[in-house]
């Protein structure tokens, strides 16, 4: 499975995750990438989002300093995350996941009699 | 005569790691040396330390027949907050991305993303018609097509062979 998409054909995009009580936001930053050329899926416990850039323009390319491949990464889930309310939305460059937990492992304050 | 290997004294007993590990003690305090106060965060209004370690946007050149195309990946920027300017023939593209309060008591566990300002600068190779400069921004890339100046185009020169 791994053998097909060698690590070194791809650039690992800059996230930030974070931890709220109600779950996790992870932001990856793939710029030239719109909602067509973005991929997340799960597999059992591991996110893998994909991102491919759009073919530059056909001018004569005088100077880059841009990734020519394509983003990936994959993240381990913390198995409190409800898998199937996993949310994603690109906007600028900038993937944005929701993660959330599921209600029984949120903390919970228990009133006492 | 016997040749043996030249050690410095202080070194003998150390193991190969250490040394390497001395060895980068010793640039490590070569560079505090060096830039040690450009990078203390009370010194140029709070930015000294972008002075070592800035955030430098890619830039690609793209050149056609009419135009030169400057791209920049700037993801998740305010259209606001980019600015552009020629002058002299350099292009200087810069802004600010500021830092979001909106996870407020979340625990970070990753924290890659560039915050703050940045600033590049690209000399144009031709002189570009600066009436007619256009911009836009989409999927986190700003493009900047600089019409080039009229007397920068190829021109073709029909020569009639006799």
């Amino acid at each position: 499975m791994q053998a097909q998409n060698p690590e070194g054909s791809y650039a690992s995009p800059n996230v930030n995750v974070v931890e709220t009580k109600d779950g996790y936001i992870l932001e990856a930053e793939m710029p030239g990438v719109a909602k067509e050329g973005l991929e997340v899926s799960l597999e059992e416990n591991l996110l893998t989002i994909t991102g491919r850039r759009q073919p530059g323009p056909s001018a004569n390319l005088l100077h880059r300093e841009s990734n020519t491949v394509d983003y990936r990464r994959v993240f381990e889930l913390d198995p409190a995350i409800e898998s199937g309310k996993i949310s994603a939305q690109i906007e600028q460059g900038i993937l944005t996941l929701t993660l959330p937990k599921a209600e029984k492992v949120k903390p919970r304050r228990i009133a006492v009699n | 005569m016997t040749l043996t290997r030249w050690q410095r004294p202080d070194l003998r007993n150390l193991s190969p790691l250490r040394r390497v590990a001395s060895l980068r003690d010793d640039v490590d305090s070569l560079f505090k040396l060096a830039f040690g106060y450009l990078a203390d965060p009370k010194l140029e209004n709070g930015h000294g330390l972008q002075l070592m370690e800035g955030w430098f946007p890619p830039v690609d050149v793209y050149e056609d027949k009419d135009n030169l195309l400057v791209k920049a990946e700037l993801p998740g920027l305010k259209k606001e907050d980019i600015s552009i300017s020629l002058d002299n023939g350099n292009l200087t593209l810069s802004g600010e991305r500021k830092q979001e309060e909106k996870h407020e008591g979340a625990d970070v566990y990753r924290s890659e993303r560039w915050v703050g300002r940045f600033h590049r600068t690209v000399n144009l190779p031709c002189r570009v018609d600066a009436e007619k400069i256009k911009a836009s921004y989409s999927e986190g890339v700003l493009t900047v097509t600089l019409p080039k100046a009229e007397d920068a185009k190829p021109k073709q020169i029909p020569i009639s062979v006799k």
